[in-house]
C-alpha cells in the first residue's frame, strides 16, 4: 500500500469515528430498516458529512471543471478512465465465472488503448463490445456473500459491509492509486481529476434525486441496495421473497 | 379435393394475416405493447422542437396522449403505499395517486425533453402466452453508458397497462415504498398528502 491510500484509509476512520462519536441519538425505525440499517444513526450523521463536503467542496469544484473542459473532452476523460478500469472489469468478470464477458473486456481495453488513442475515445461499444460494470463488491455477492448492514462511507457514499470489503479490494488493485510510473503529486492530480470526472457527470441527476425523495438519506439507500443486487445478477435478479 | 383443401388453407391464411396486420396497431403482447408505446413517443419527440427545448406543457401533452393511456397509476400508486393504502378512504387514495402523478410527470418529464438519437434494444421476452404479468427489459443505449429500463405490465379488461418501471436496476414502486412508510408514520395519510401536495407545488414554482 503506498502512502496515498494509506492516508486515504486513515481519513475514512478518522471521519467514521469522529462521526461515531457525534451521534447518540436513536430514531424510530421500522422492522424493515432496523434489518437492512441497523446503523442508520451513524449512516446519517455521515452522509450528513458527505452532503456538506458535496455541496461546498465537491459539487462546486465539478461545476467549475464543467464549465471549463467542453463536453467530448469530458467524454474523453470518463472514457479514459473506464478504459484503464476494463482490465478490472475483465479479472472481475473472470473471477465470477463469466470468461465470455471477461474476452469482450479485455477486447475493449485493446482495441479503446490503440485505435481509441489510449483511450480516450471509445470505439469498442461502436463495434458491438458492450461495456460492463463490475467490481470486486459484484464478485463476493456472485460468490454468495450477503450484503450485510447498509453502510454510508466517509467520501465514498452508500456502500455495504460486502461492498465496503470489495471495495477495499478495488483500491489496492486500483492502476491509478498504485503505479509507479506517478510519483504522489501526480497520482493526487489524476485522483482529484477522476473525482472530478465522475461528480460532473452526476451533476443533472443530482436536481432530478432532490426533487424524486421525500427523505434523500432512505430514498439513496433503498436505491443502492436495489441497484447493487441488481448489478450481481447482471440486470436480471430472481424476485425478493417477502 | 387436393384443390379445394389449398383454397381453404389460402383462405384462412388471408384472414390470418388481415387479422395480425390489424393487431399490429393495438399490441396484444406485453412487449408488443411497450414498443408501440416507446417508438410512440420517441418518434413524437423527434418531431417536435418544442418538446426538445423542454417545454412543460407540451410534455405533459405528450404524457397525457401518449403514456397514461396505457399505464395504471392507481397500481403504481397502491403498490408504493403497500400496508397502509387500506388506511386511506377511497377519496384520500384518488388524491395520492392524483398527486404522485403529478410529481413524476413533473420529474420524469424532464427526461422525455434528453430524447435525441437514443437507440433501444428490445431483450427476448420469456414469458409463457398467457402470461398477464410480465416484465419487459430495455435498454437505451445513447451517449454514455447503456441505461437499463424495464416495465412491470399486467393485462387488464382494457389491454396490457404498465404500473412500474425500473431505471438502472431501481423499481420505482420499491424504492417509494419507504419514502410513502416514512411520511404516513410520522403524519398519517393527511401528512403524506400534504407532504406530495406541498412538494409539487414547490416543484412548480421553481420551474
Amino acid at each position: 500500500m503506498n502512502s496515498f491510500t494509506r492516508h486515504l484509509y486513515k481519513a475514512i476512520i478518522f471521519t467514521m469515528m469522529l462521526v461515531l462519536g457525534a451521534c447518540a441519538t436513536t430514531t424510530q425505525q421500522n422492522e424493515r430498516v432496523a434489518r437492512i440499517d441497523p446503523l442508520e444513526p451513524m449512516n446519517r450523521a455521515i452522509f450528513t458529512f458527505n452532503e456538506n463536503l458535496d455541496q461546498y467542496l465537491v459539487k462546486p469544484a465539478a461545476e467549475a471543471y464543467k464549465f471549463v473542459l467542453p463536453d467530448p473532452a469530458r467524454r474523453g476523460v470518463t472514457n479514459f478512465f473506464s478504459n484503464i478500469g476494463d482490465i478490472f472489469v475483465a479479472a472481475n468478470n473472470l473471477l465470477q465465472g463469466k470468461p465470455q464477458e471477461a474476452t469482450s473486456d479485455v477486447g475493449r481495453f485493446l482495441v479503446n488503448s490503440t485505435i481509441g488513442i489510449l483511450g480516450f475515445f471509445d470505439v469498442a461499444t461502436d463495434m458491438g463490445l458492450d461495456k460492463h460494470k463490475e467490481d470486486f463488491g459484484q464478485t463476493l455477492g456472485v460468490w454468495g456473500v450477503s450484503d450485510g448492514p447498509y453502510l454510508v462511507l466517509p467520501l465514498f457514499g452508500p456502500s455495504n459491509i460486502r461492498d465496503t470489503v470489495g471495495l477495499a479490494v478495488d483500491l489496492k488493485t486500483d492502476f491509478v492509486l498504485n503505479t509507479n510510473q506517478l510519483n504522489s503529486d501526480q497520482r493526487l492530480g489524476v485522483t482529484a481529476v477522476r473525482v472530478l470526472d465522475k461528480r460532473a457527470n452526476l451533476l443533472d441527476a443530482g436536481q432530478l434525486l432532490e426533487d424524486a425523495a421525500f427523505d434523500k438519506y432512505s430514498f439513496l439507500r433503498d436505491g443502492y441496495l436495489q441497484r447493487r443486487r441488481n448489478q450481481i445478477y447482471d440486470g436480471d435478479p430472481p424476485p425478493l421473497a417477502e | 379435393m387436393r384443390r379445394l383443401f389449398l383454397k381453404t388453407a389460402l383462405f384462412f391464411s388471408c384472414i390470418f394475416l388481415g387479422m395480425s396486420l390489424s393487431f399490429a396497431q393495438t399490441p396484444d403482447t406485453a412487449d408488443g405493447l411497450v414498443k408501440f408505446v416507446v417508438e410512440d413517443v420517441m418518434a413524437t419527440i423527434k418531431n417536435d422542437k418544442a418538446i426538445q427545448a423542454g417545454d412543460l406543457r407540451k410534455i405533459n401533452a405528450l404524457v397525457d396522449q401518449k403514456i397514461l393511456p396505457h399505464s395504471n397509476f392507481q397500481k403504481t400508486t397502491q403498490l408504493a403505499m403497500g400496508r397502509n393504502w387500506p388506511k386511506a378512504t377511497p377519496a384520500q387514495q384518488a388524491l395520492i395517486t392524483q398527486e404522485f402523478k403529478s410529481l413524476l410527470i413533473r420529474i420524469y418529464g424532464g427526461a422525455l425533453a434528453q430524447v435525441k438519437d437514443q437507440k433501444i434494444q428490445y431483450k427476448p421476452s420469456r414469458a409463457a402466452a398467457d402470461d398477464t404479468d410480465v416484465i419487459v427489459r430495455t435498454v437505451v443505449i445513447g451517449r454514455g453508458d447503456p441505461i437499463q429500463l424495464d416495465y412491470r405490465v399486467e393485462k387488464t379488461a382494457n389491454g396490457w397497462k404498465v404500473y412500474d418501471i425500473n431505471v438502472l436496476g431501481a423499481w420505482l414502486v420499491e424504492s417509494y415504498r419507504n419514502q410513502f412508510n416514512d411520511q404516513i408514520s410520522k403524519g398519517g395519510v393527511e401528512g403524506l398528502i400534504q407532504f406530495l401536495q406541498q412538494r409539487n407545488s414547490a416543484l412548480a414554482a421553481a420551474k
